[in-house]
């Protein structure tokens, strides 16, 4: 059992906190030293942070305290800690990115937690992820759906003048919501069949409502739904991804995917007899 | 005195008026048959905006090309993190704009320490760009009829700035990644996640190929190729609190200057004026506010010390609206460098707001009362609800609060008009670099760059140096040069693991970015560096007795890439220091508090300093030997930088 009092190294200048403080934090942490390795959870306790802190600030702070006490850090996925990268990934206490909703871990305030809570912290748990270390995962799963097809054929050099497709204003709109995913997975963590549906519909969705995305849209469609379940389970209609989802993608995204991979089956087929 | 340039510092700018220099190089650069490009190999460090394109387009074109990244996925490179948008001469909206105007606004932007050649190469390409990135099916911002939208940014008087939303770079990463991930899909690019380049091997004077350190693995790995690039960002954590992404590092580049790139203007780092404010002492990171909201949103503080009221509470004559009153004619989109050192005056003067009066106002109060509530959200929400998740304010009902902080920076590795470091064969290309903001960067210019480097430049300038090496073989991963570069990796990092002192990689990440941020931050003075200089050896040599790093280095170890991270942050905090020491001058993001004018607006010496320094590595950087190119005007007259 680790007790933390505050951050163990203050820089001089650094403002001294304000706000309210929550005090006597247990957290409860899956460990797991590598790909192969069994793991299991430890309980570590934070006693005092500031409730401005985000909640990976709050494991730095745990980190430093393990690395004072000659113990190994916590492994876990950040980066950019905007809420844009998608790299953060965290189950808190059951809850992909934990209870705010529309928010990725690394936005998460500790404002969003009383004293004296426990706090459970897994990584995702799908087939489809399987963890690297700690609290990080390996999600090149979704790589490879993306290089099935979630792309527009469009060699550099050879564009026409962007102003040449006017789009409709509500089509860009809807096309923007689509590709605002970020890739995060937790999607995938959320649903109880650990399926994909999600992040692939919103990339499928995102190209194919555009008029760019025509020509390959019906290749495109099958190649990404069906590389999607070589690696992922399948789409019972929980929609716990939406509920999720740290950018509030809809899963109306799955019924247009669902509806164009219905129609690829044909379309492909008609061109193949066209040839 | 005039400076003279360094023979080895040779610009290789193609003769002819400035507006054909660009079209006449590619007219006469050298081709390398599509048949023969499978038989190059290049190397792509790094797959952010720059690396993804380049890779990309390189692919496509028929090399064979090894991208590395050190995250899980190409897509999480912190171009990703750019808010607000991509310059482009289009003039669609017809009001005036056009390659020369984009080239002049870019050079003065930079306060005229760019090269001129290089910048005006970026804004020819800057309507390719935007083209591509449509075909790519990039969601630009629409108006209603279907055509693309833009707006404003500081340092212009035109709006030439396409985005999406406030998620321009990560609309466009993605548009990138896509392209890549296709030609990793069709076999043109071999892409080798989560590893980290840790040296660059030369092999007779030449860039020979890289040596990679596997996250997961902890192995050490060498890979040659005929040419590689490094697009590996740039090194604004050196100021540990900063904007970038908790991973961005100079390591690459700092590596490959270790073997002979010479470093570039290092001490021009770009402090940006929107961040949100520190909050608690245990915060890792500052959160950018996109620079488009000055176009609504108004900067103010009161005009009484310690004014304590809620901003509601204080009436229009007792605020002092500083960047409307001090830049009449930019207003509140006065370019960054202006802004940022507003805001330090306004709050060091003890008129800053908030529980810690640690920043200004910036209100759109205005805004909501002129174009109603519906459209601020509309041009901002995200923005909004990412200041309100960070604050826990909401700012349709009070200001937000914004103080400057590190995000950009402007020096790097050394390139020629080719983007080529100054090792044979070694490429750099967009914020790694050095070439085309000069001492600072306008809005909206770096997901340009990084996208005409990666997508339009390297694929020329790669292909003019790759031509005469046909058929002719280079040293494989045999040679005893990558051998070397292994065991020396291998030694730095075992090295860590075993000093077994006290205190963590972060721990000393702290302190170095303490001593950067107050000496070589916003504001800079002769006194503040030496003390800089004589303090950092010391608490390097501490690094290097006391520092802790905990686990193995044999499996996934985040403490120990820190480690090697913050190593190189120190050599180059001490480069940058006695940069901008050297540089008796101040220009755009290199403010020398001796050099200022009678209001405080910066002093360049043009007699002396209109030149880059570029740094050669001389096993110390206390003693790193200062090389200079003279920087030659044609197309524009120096002229005092003023946005009033």
């Amino acid at each position: 059992m680790t007790v933390i009092d505050h951050h163990p190294e203050m820089p001089v200048g650094a403002p001294a906190a304000h706000g309210k403080h929550l005090t006597n934090i247990t957290l409860t942490i899956w460990r797991q030293s590598g790909p192969d390795a069994p793991g299991k959870f430890e309980s570590y306790t934070i006693d005092s942070i500031s409730d401005e802190a985000s909640f990976l600030e709050m494991l730095d702070v745990l980190n430093e305290k393990l690395i004072g006490e000659n113990l190994e850090a916590v492994t876990f996925d950040h980066d950019c800690r905007e809420g844009i990268c998608g790299t953060c990934s965290l189950m808190i206490d059951g809850q992909a990115h934990g209870p705010q909703k529309g928010t990725a871990t690394c936005q998460l305030h500790m404002r969003k937690f009383e004293s004296n809570a426990t706090i459970v912290i897994e990584p995702w748990r799908a087939t489809a992820f399987p963890i690297i270390k700690d609290l990080m995962v390996d999600r090149s799963a979704f790589d490879r759906i993306i290089e099935s097809g979630g792309y527009i054929t469009a060699p550099t050099g050879g564009a026409p003048d962007a102003n040449l497709i006017p789009i409709a204003k509500p089509v860009s709109d809807a096309a923007m919501d689509s590709a605002a995913c970020i890739g995060c997975g937790a999607c995938v963590a959320a649903c109880p069949n650990g399926a994909a549906n999600l992040f692939t519909a919103a990339k499928v969705s995102h190209l194919n409502l555009l008029p760019q995305g025509q020509a390959e849209r019906y290749s495109r469609t099958e190649a990404m739904v069906e590389t999607m379940e070589e690696y992922f389970g399948s789409c019972t209609n929980h929609g716990e991804c939406e509920s999720a989802c740290p950018k509030g993608i809809s899963i109306d995204v799955i019924a247009l995917m669902n509806k164009d991979y219905f129609k690829s089956k044909i379309k492909n087929r008609r061109n193949l007899d066209r040839n | 005195m005039k400076t003279t340039t360094d023979p080895r510092l040779n610009s290789k700018v193609p003769d002819g008026p400035m507006g054909d220099k660009w079209s006449s190089y590619k007219e006469n650069m050298k081709l390398v048959n599509p048949n023969n490009k499978r038989k190059f190999k290049v190397i792509v460090i790094g797959t952010g905006l720059a690396g993804a394109s380049a890779a990309a387009t390189l692919a496509e074109l028929g090399y064979q090309v090894d991208a590395f990244t050190f995250h899980d996925s190409p897509r999480r490179a912190h171009s990703i993190a750019a808010q607000g948008g991509i310059n482009a001469a289009k003039n669609y909206h017809g009001d005036g704009d056009s390659v020369h105007r984009l080239f002049y606004d870019t050079i003065k932007g930079g306060d005229f320490r760019a090269r001129e050649a290089n910048v005006h190469r970026l804004a020819e390409v800057s309507v390719n760009i935007i083209d591509q990135m449509v075909a790519q099916g990039v969601p630009f911002a629409r108006e209603y009829g279907g055509l693309l939208d833009n707006r404003s940014f500081g340092g212009s008087q035109v709006s030439r700035t396409f985005y999406a939303r406030g998620q321009t770079g990560q609309q466009l990463l993605l548009g990138a990644y896509q392209q890549l991930a296709r030609q990793i899909g069709l076999g043109g690019v071999t892409l080798y996640n989560r590893m980290e380049l840790v040296d660059t091997v030369l092999v007779d004077g030449r860039c020979a190929g890289v040596v990679v350190r596997d996250l997961v693995t902890g192995q050490l790995q060498s890979h040659s190729a005929h040419a590689v690039v490094l697009a590996t960002g740039g090194y604004g954590n050196v100021f540990f609190l900063s904007t970038n992404a908790m991973n961005c590092n100079v390591t690459a580049a700092w590596r490959a200057h270790r073997k002979g790139a010479m470093f570039a203007n290092p001490c021009y780092t770009q402090i940006h004026p929107t961040c949100i404010p520190q909050s608690d002492p245990t915060q890792s990171k500052l959160t950018l506010m996109s620079e488009s909201l000055r176009n609504d949103g108004r900067v103010w503080v009161p005009l009484a010390v310690g004014d304590e009221r809620p901003p509601a509470q204080i009436p229009e004559a007792e605020r002092d609206y500083v960047l409307e009153r001090l830049y009449p004619s930019f207003g509140n989109l006065a370019p960054r460098d202006i802004a940022s050192r507003a805001a330090k005056r306004a709050v060091d003067s003890g008129h800053g707001v908030g529980p810690l009066k640690n920043g200004v106002n910036l209100d759109f109060a205005a805004a909501i009362a002129r174009l109603g509530k519906d459209v601020v959200q509309e041009r901002y929400g995200n923005l909004f609800e990412m200041y309100e998740r960070i604050s826990g304010e909401n700012p349709y009902d009070a200001p937000m609060r914004i103080y400057p902080a590190s995000h950009y920076t402007m020096g790097g590795l050394w390139v020629d008009y080719e983007l080529q470091t100054t090792i044979p064969g070694l490429y750099c290309a967009g914020e790694a670099n050095f070439s085309d903001h000069g001492a600072n960067r306008l809005g909206a210019s770096a997901l340009m760059q990084g996208l005409s480097d990666g997508y339009f430049v390297l694929p020329y300038t790669i292909g003019n140096e790759l031509a005469p090496m046909l058929n002719k073989p280079v040293p494989g991963t045999d040679h005893p040069a990558f051998k070397q570069a292994e065991q020396d990796a291998s030694d730095r990092y075992n090295g860590y693991l075993n000093i077994k002192g006290t205190r963590s990689p972060d721990h000393f990440h702290r302190e170095l970015g303490q001593i950067i941020w107050d000496y070589c931050g916003m504001e800079r003075t002769e006194q503040g560096l030496e003390k800089a200089l004589s303090e950092l050896p010391g608490l390097y040599e501490e690094f290097q007795k006391d520092l802790r790093v905990t686990g193995n280095g044999e499996s996934l170890n985040q403490t120990l890439e820190k480690a090697g991270r913050v190593d190189d942050f120190f050599q180059l905090g001490m480069l940058m220091c006695r940069d901008a020491l050297e540089r008796n001058e101040s220009c755009g993001g290199h403010f020398r508090v001796e050099y200022q004018d009678d209001e405080g607006e910066a002093k360049r010496d043009d007699e002396n300093f209109a030149h880059v320094a570029a740094w050669e590595w001389s096993g110390d950087p206390m003693t790193s030997i200062r090389n200079t190119e003279e920087l030659e005007f044609e197309a524009v007259h120096l002229a005092t930088r003023s946005y009033k």
